[in-house]
């Protein structure tokens, strides 16, 4: 059999400290390889998902609404209508004679049964193709129902994800400066790129209010479309998330001066270090808040610390690999994985940048894989070269790594338990743990050592 | 009875998209490697969802279309994707399937698949099956049928001498019922060419190497066999009228074919049993007298827990006829059966099973979505939900158990390993009805009854 690395691959794949960093990214999927990436219509939609008092349509054929359902456990503190999948389900004869009566009489049809703040219109495949005006169709309908609707460009052959992260992005900046709020406070900030999933945003927004730091809108997780039309009055963005809304922060920073910090809530020291950078943000705001933020800190490692130190003594010397879809994720990952005494051999991401990758190297040991956009035969291959004892990943990874009888963590839109804060970062040592500690390796091929049970005659 | 849904969206459909029944069916074949041509969205989504329920890697192709293939045609990256998929996987077939993409641009794969033959005549190339699955029409179960057809259209074109051996043509059933229906068949001393047979692909061992394409599904060999033999089957009450893998085996090389219901509870599994009885000429072995024995002592034994209760069923068209017969059966009273599928001939093969049995005709509904499902169960005070996942929300609302049944299962372990086919099917599907009745009486009960 051929090797597992595709020739047109080759210079996406760099090992630390073996010759000159060289790593090519942001390419077009490989034909025929197995991509672990979506598209442009499924970047759009993990970022505005969330926003739980929206309408979200997708206009096209059934399977881009069914195969998005209720897929995110973002979770919301009121509405739900976000966990509802509508679609315009386009049949043949809409394909040829075009979609938009069929849209306007669903947005018709679903914002006199829901009744919601916002709706957004998903275009897909189809619709840029059959060149239904989507703009045209959501203007007459905003003007009809009196809230805005919006159209999300996210034809999925446009690219891949990150073209749906900025389609995404445009769709919620038409929201914002559209409701102003005198009562916003001076020492408030909107949080970007955190999703709620198991109920993370609310762990962030309980750190900062015990800062004294009002948080305004949250983009996205547990978010409302009021909140996004008033963001413009904090004063701080926080932005979590290589790509996802990134784009947005750049654009509210052009035209309305808000200043963004990029930040990460996963692991010890940049859950501390976002925290930090906030409170020296507000410092001339407000004097005691990198005091009162230390002491948050300090109360917060007191408690994990202690039973961090406890899992590491299981799980120090072990190895562990990471592929995830944003590069943020690798670098809170290598850093938590050394606080539990753990070597992380193979790294890489759907959607890096170059210079993510060239970060990751730099902050990676020798001899590690970095690999952007992998597929099952390179990601089996590396598992198996590195021996690795737990991977970190999304659901497309996890039969991958369990039919090699490798550990695994769930780092993806449908985990259910909070990895982000510092409750977050015990969470993830305990899965970790739970997993790399299991018995059941003992009996799966790799590590199967010939239990010599061999049935002895009684009295023998 | 039947009603065309009375709305113009969709809310939580009741059907996936053409192309992922397509690759559920290829996905059943040796050596096979399911190919999207379309965006690389398509390929992923799917994968994600079918892992989620099997639990097992699935690899699903994709030429990864951007704009500019959009513009200009998907020809050339077919081409390299099923260049790479042959040479990185060793596929011995490549199943490819069009995405709605493909079809609204018009690209010709039949015609593309047969100039990449010529322009790589020299090596040694994989069987290369192609399927049209726009997903603008039908659903899922249109895509799986499809691509079945389609496999034997385009591998067992050319006669082969007699072997005596069964085409069985299950439909999209899970692996345990598969293993069971082999089980079944060669009980009968026939030797069965299942198609797709999902047995060991979509339910295999932990392994030492991993696997660039999973041992098992029907070998390449007993495809192009299937013109010799002596008969098919095919299970589904839609398929009738329909151009199958059975029909074009009976047209083109004169295979008899059975078409039948899914064996689902005693009169369709005898209906199967009386089949292959005629087939092999044989008696059945005396086991599986024995198991539709127990059956009906089951039967005998529950039915007072279960009768009256009133259940919705929803999902595939073909799997929702064989749980409203085997529900009949047992005096669940059936209130709604639903599917997302449309013009399948479901509200005809429910009235045949209520006609036969004497009961009143429940509310059928064709091009359902869940949001209709939910409005109308709404009035009809269901005790049981029998379905898929996707029914978790509603039946949680009402407060009534539900019986997971069919595809996708993702909120439960082991839907890979789920039998309701044949007498031992029906006998697990009606122990798990039996106490979802029981476990909620025990639940709902302030006493904590510790026998029922």
């Amino acid at each position: 059999m051929t090797t597992s690395i595709f020739e047109e691959r080759k210079d996406q794949i760099h090992r630390t400290g073996q010759g000159p960093f060289e790593l090519a990214c942001n390419r077009d999927s490989l034909a025929g390889a197995v991509s672990q990436r979506a598209c442009v219509f499924c970047g759009s939609r993990v970022v505005l998902y969330p926003i739980a008092d929206a309408l979200h349509l997708v206009h096209g054929p059934i399977g881009c609404a069914a195969y998005t359902w209720d897929i995110r456990g973002a979770l919301s503190s009121g509405p739900e209508l976000h966990r509802l999948s509508f679609s315009t389900d386009l049949r043949e004869k809409d394909v040829i004679f075009g979609g938009e009566p069929k849209l306007t009489a669903a947005l018709d049809e679903l914002i006199d049964r829901h009744q919601p703040k916002a709706a957004f219109v998903y275009s897909t495949c189809i619709v840029g193709l059959i060149g239904d005006d989507l703009k045209a169709v959501c203007k007459s309908m905003s003007e009809k129902k009196g809230i805005p609707v919006l159209p999300v460009q996210s034809e999925g052959f446009k690219g891949n994800k990150r073209e749906g992260y900025l389609a995404a992005c445009k769709a919620m900046f038409e929201l914002v400066g559209t409701k102003d709020d005198p009562e916003i406070p001076p020492v408030s900030v909107n949080i970007f790129g955190d999703f709620n999933l198991a109920g993370e945003i609310w762990i962030i927004r309980e750190y900062l209010e015990r800062m004294g730091v009002s948080v305004i809108a949250n983009v996205t997780g547990d978010g409302r479309v009021d909140d996004i039309r008033r963001c413009h009055g904090a004063a701080l963005n926080l932005v979590q998330c290589s790509g996802a809304t990134l784009d947005l922060a750049k654009m509210m920073e052009e035209k309305y001066g808000i200043p963004y910090l990029r930040v990460s809530y996963l692991g010890v020291e940049d859950m501390a270090q976002a925290l930090y950078d906030v409170a020296d943000h507000f410092a001339d705001k407000d004097p005691d808040i990198v005091a009162r933020t230390g002491a948050l800190v300090r109360e917060e490692l007191a408690n994990l610390l202690p039973e961090l130190k406890k899992l590491r003594a299981d799980l120090e010397g072990k190895r562990a690999a990471i592929y995830v879809g944003g590069a943020f994720k690798a670098f809170s990952l290598i850093k938590a994985f050394r606080h539990l005494g753990m070597r992380v051999c193979i790294v890489g991401s759907q959607t890096g940048t170059r210079e993510d990758y060239e970060e990751l190297a730099a902050i990676t040991d020798p001899g590690t894989i970095i690999v952007d956009d992998a597929n099952p035969l390179e990601l089996s291959a590396f598992i198996k070269e590195k021996d690795v004892d737990v991977f970190v990943g999304g659901v497309k990874e996890r039969p991958i790594a369990f039919k090699l009888g490798v550990g695994f963590c769930d780092h993806n839109h449908e985990r259910k338990i909070a990895l982000e804060g510092f409750v977050g970062m015990l969470n993830f040592a305990r899965e970790i743990h739970a997993s790399a500690m299991s018995p059941v390796w003992r009996f799966v091929p790799r590590r199967a050592k010939a239990l010599c049970n061999a049935p002895k005659e009684a009295g023998a | 009875m039947s009603t065309t849904t009375p709305y113009v969206s969709t809310t939580n459909a009741c059907k996936l998209c053409t192309p992922l029944g397509a690759c559920m069916a290829f996905k059943g074949i040796e050596g096979a490697v399911p190919f999207l041509h379309g965006s690389q969205g398509c390929a992923t989504y799917m994968r994600r969802y079918i892992i989620s329920h099997f639990r097992e890697p699935v690899d699903i192709a994709s030429s990864a279309l951007g704009e500019k293939h959009a513009v200009y045609g998907g020809g050339p990256n077919l081409k390299k994707g099923i260049l790479n998929v042959m040479q990185k996987y060793g596929a011995k077939l490549v199943g490819v399937a069009t995405t709605c993409l493909t079809e609204t641009i018009g690209d010709d794969v039949p015609m593309i698949v047969e100039e990449f033959r010529k322009e790589f005549g020299d090596l040694d190339l994989p069987e290369i099956v192609s399927v049209s699955t726009p997903s603008f029409a039908g659903t899922h179960m249109e895509g799986f049928h499809a691509a079945v057809r389609a496999v034997a259209e385009q591998l067992a074109g050319e006669s082969v001498p007699h072997h005596g051996g069964l085409n069985l043509f299950p439909g999209m059933v899970s692996p345990a019922d598969t293993r069971h229906l082999r089980d079944i068949c060669d009980d009968h001393g026939l030797a069965a060419c299942i198609l797709p047979d999902v047995s060991e692909t979509l339910d295999g061992p932990a392994l030492l190497d991993y696997e660039r394409i999973p041992s098992g599904g029907t070998p390449l060999a007993d495809i192009k066999a299937m013109p010799g033999a002596a008969a098919s089957i095919e299970f589904g009450h839609s398929l009738p009228g329909r151009r199958t893998a059975g029909t074009f085996l009976k047209k083109t090389h004169g295979v008899p074919c059975f078409q039948l219901p899914l064996p689902i509870g005693l009169r369709g599994s005898d209906a199967f049993f009386a089949a292959l009885g005629e087939i092999s000429g044989k008696e059945p072995h005396p086991r599986h007298e024995r198991d539709r024995g127990r059956l009906v002592d089951a039967f005998v034994d529950g039915h007072k827990y279960i009768f009256g209760k009133r259940a919705v069923v929803y999902g595939e068209e073909d799997l929702v006829a064989g749980l409203v017969e085997f529900l009949s059966e047992i005096g669940v009273h059936v209130v709604l059966a639903a599917t997302g599928s449309e013009k399948t001939g479901l509200p005809s093969s429910i009235r045949k099973t209520c006609d036969e049995l004497g009961l009143k005709m429940p509310e059928v509904r064709e091009g359902a979505d869940f949001h209709e499902i939910a409005e109308l169960a709404e009035q009809l005070e269901p005790d049981l939900v029998v379905g898929h996942s996707k029914g978790y929300r509603s039946a949680r609302k009402w407060n009534v158990p539900l019986v997971r049944v069919g595809f996708p299962i993702h909120d439960r372990f082991g839907g890979q390993r789920l039998r309701i086919l044949g007498y031992q099917g029906a006998q697990e599907l009606f122990d798990r009805i039996v106490n979802a009745v029981l476990e909620k009486n025990q639940s709902d009960s302030p006493v904590g009854y510790g026998y029922l």
